[in-house]
């Protein structure tokens, strides 16, 4: 028997690994169905991660690197070509691995299986189903990994930052890309990269505009794409045919939680991950979850630091058993689409409380007000937010004990 | 007159550069934003990132940076001096895989093990 089983070898199980190691925890294992630990990682190869942790801009495996190596003087037990079928209520694991079909059993899980990709943004536009419709972080895989192009003239559906990096690579690998063209009227990915991954190479972005129509027999021949109105309804007479060969869907990506939902664990239906409480613990004692499988980050630097939490609180489970702590709910107020943690343990011996969310909307100056009832129990001033950054609040958790229920609100100031 | 995005902060200030006036900035709400705007303009710089060609590793392709940026305006030549470089399994991560590309005094090297 394990003290720890970690699903997934991505950032936030190499991070909760790690962590749980550090905690005194010596009979750990990650299990991982790639050949490979790292996780999307591997794939990322752009600057821009660490910048929070190590105040340097390291690449996406570079990132995972410095994880890896730590490990390596651990005693922690990496399974790779493992693949996860099914985990039960009382910690039972079923693995399919290159030694065949077998179950283990852990003291404690750590869930951290990492996102995919939305497809459903394809599934409703109308027309052909030519080859060269591809999810941005598939074309990603291809070219980064193996060194395929996923073709030479290229529109990108969606501004989330897969799309906006993939602008940019396959820009400078040859391929001309024509237009980002994005649904809302604000973009999903982060301002920096619109500037170096758009701006740089003059390809527009086109706010409040869809594709409305798909071209071509085998392959992709064209598309059509149209301004929407509030309503994201097409607007008639704003067509734009694109002569393509390759569309790139940058959609969303959405937590993977099959091993979560059939062990019975509580969802939240806002992220589409579990619930989770201040140290990351779901609605099963012993059973944790981190990382992109709980809500989507933009940062990995927020990953590691979240799944530290939860590597650390499975230790203090496998030493001292389950707190048998109140519950604090934390509620969504007016413009807050979700937080994480959902609830909080009301004796946590945490001396403050990371509160992560994203806003529904725009918003230049504001505040974020958390409150109970009448009282308001802290303000945080932004001077600007954006649903495609997720929002960070520190509160000291002595400012919340007295509390049943508290709730987040953005405001305009 | 060219018009640019500050990558600052999150705000996104919408900057205007005068080439003609010593680059004076307008647009900013901050003393970071002009001297983004500044620097943008007369000496942008970039890191690169990309893969080069790899023999003998679990995967064909190994991924590389340059160690400082380099000048913007060199990307695509760079591109092209990496496009006939070759890498032979083991690499560390962190290795020089080229050195000075291009004379920028940069070097550029290995972003994982293989
Ligand atoms: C295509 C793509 C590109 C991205 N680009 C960026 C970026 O540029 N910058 C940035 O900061 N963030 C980026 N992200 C977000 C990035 O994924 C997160 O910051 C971070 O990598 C999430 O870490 P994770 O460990 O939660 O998930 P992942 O890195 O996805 O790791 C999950 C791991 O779990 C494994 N796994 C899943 N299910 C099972 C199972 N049943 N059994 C065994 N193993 C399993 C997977 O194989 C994988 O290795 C990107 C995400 C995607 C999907
Ligand atoms: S000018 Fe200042 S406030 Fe505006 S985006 Fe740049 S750093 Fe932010």
């Amino acid at each position: 028997m394990y003290e720890l089983a970690v699903i997934g070898g991505g950032p936030a199980g190499l991070a909760a690994a790690y962590s749980a190691y550090q905690n005194g925890l010596r009979n750990i294992v990650i299990l991982e169905r790639d050949k490979e630990l790292g996780g999307i990682l591997n794939q990322c190869i752009h600057n821009g991660f660490g910048l929070h942790r190590f105040k340097e801009e390291l690449s996406g495996p570079e990132y995972a690197h410095r994880f890896i190596e730590m490990l390596k003087d651990t005693s922690v037990e990496v399974r790779l070509d493992t693949m996860v079928i099914e985990i039960t209520d009382d910690k039972k694991i079923f693995i399919n691995s290159p030694k065949g079909y077998e179950c283990i059993e852990a003291q404690s899980i750590v869930l951290s299986m990492g996102c995919r990709e939305r497809t459903r943004g394809a599934i409703s536009i109308p027309g052909t189903r030519p080859s060269g419709v591809f999810t941005a972080g598939a074309a990603q895989r291809y070219l980064n990994m193996e060194g395929l192009m996923a073709g030479k003239r290229v529109v990108i559906l969606g501004s989330g930052d897969i799309g906006l990096i993939m602008a940019r690579r396959m820009t400078l690998e040859g391929a001309k890309v024509l237009a980002c063209v994005e649904l809302m009227p604000y973009s999903g990915g982060l301002t920096r990269n619109i500037v170096q991954c758009l701006d740089d190479f003059g390809i527009p972005l086109y706010l409040s505009h869809t594709v409305t129509e798909i071209r071509g027999d085998k392959r992709l021949e064209g598309i059509t794409v149209m301004k929407v109105d509030e309503n994201r309804q097409p607007i008639e007479g704003t067509e734009m045919d694109f002569d393509c060969d390759t569309l790139l869907l940058s959609v969303g990506l959405i937590p993977e939680n099959e091993l979560t939902r059939e062990a019975g664990i509580a969802m939240d239906p806002k992220t589409n991950g579990a619930f989770v409480f201040e140290n990351m613990e779901t609605s099963i004692e012993g059973i944790f979850a981190c990382g992109n499988a709980v809500h989507v980050h933009d940062l990995v630097d927020f990953v590691s630091a979240e799944s530290e939490r939860a590597g650390a609180a499975a230790a203090e489970y496998v030493k001292n058993g389950a707190s048998d702590s109140e519950v604090i709910e934390i509620v969504n107020g007016a413009d807050v689409g979700y937080t994480v943690p959902q609830k909080l343990h009301r004796n946590t011996k945490a001396e403050k409380i990371d509160v992560f969310f994203r806003v529904r909307r725009v918003f230049s100056k504001s505040r974020v007000v958390v409150s109970s009832g009448d009282t308001e129990i802290a303000v945080f001033k932004k001077a600007f937010m954006v649903p495609g950054e997720m929002q960070h609040l520190v509160i000291p958790t002595d400012k919340l004990r007295d509390f049943d229920t508290i709730t987040v609100t953005a405001q305009e100031a | 007159m060219t018009e640019l995005t500050c990558i600052g902060c999150p705000l996104g200030c919408r900057l205007t550069v005068d080439e003609e006036n010593d680059y004076a900035v307008t647009g900013n709400s901050c003393k970071k934003g002009a001297e983004y705007g500044k620097n943008e303009l007369k000496n942008p710089t970039r890191v690169l990132t990309t893969t080069v060609n790899a023999e003998g590793g679990i995967h064909g392709r190994c991924p590389v940076r340059t160690e400082a940026p380099i000048p913007k305006a060199m990307l695509f030549d760079a591109m092209k001096v990496l496009s006939e470089v070759t890498v032979k399994a083991p690499v560390k991560c962190g290795e020089t895989v080229l050195e000075d590309i291009l004379g920028t005094g940069v070097n550029v090297i290995a972003t994982r093990d293989l």
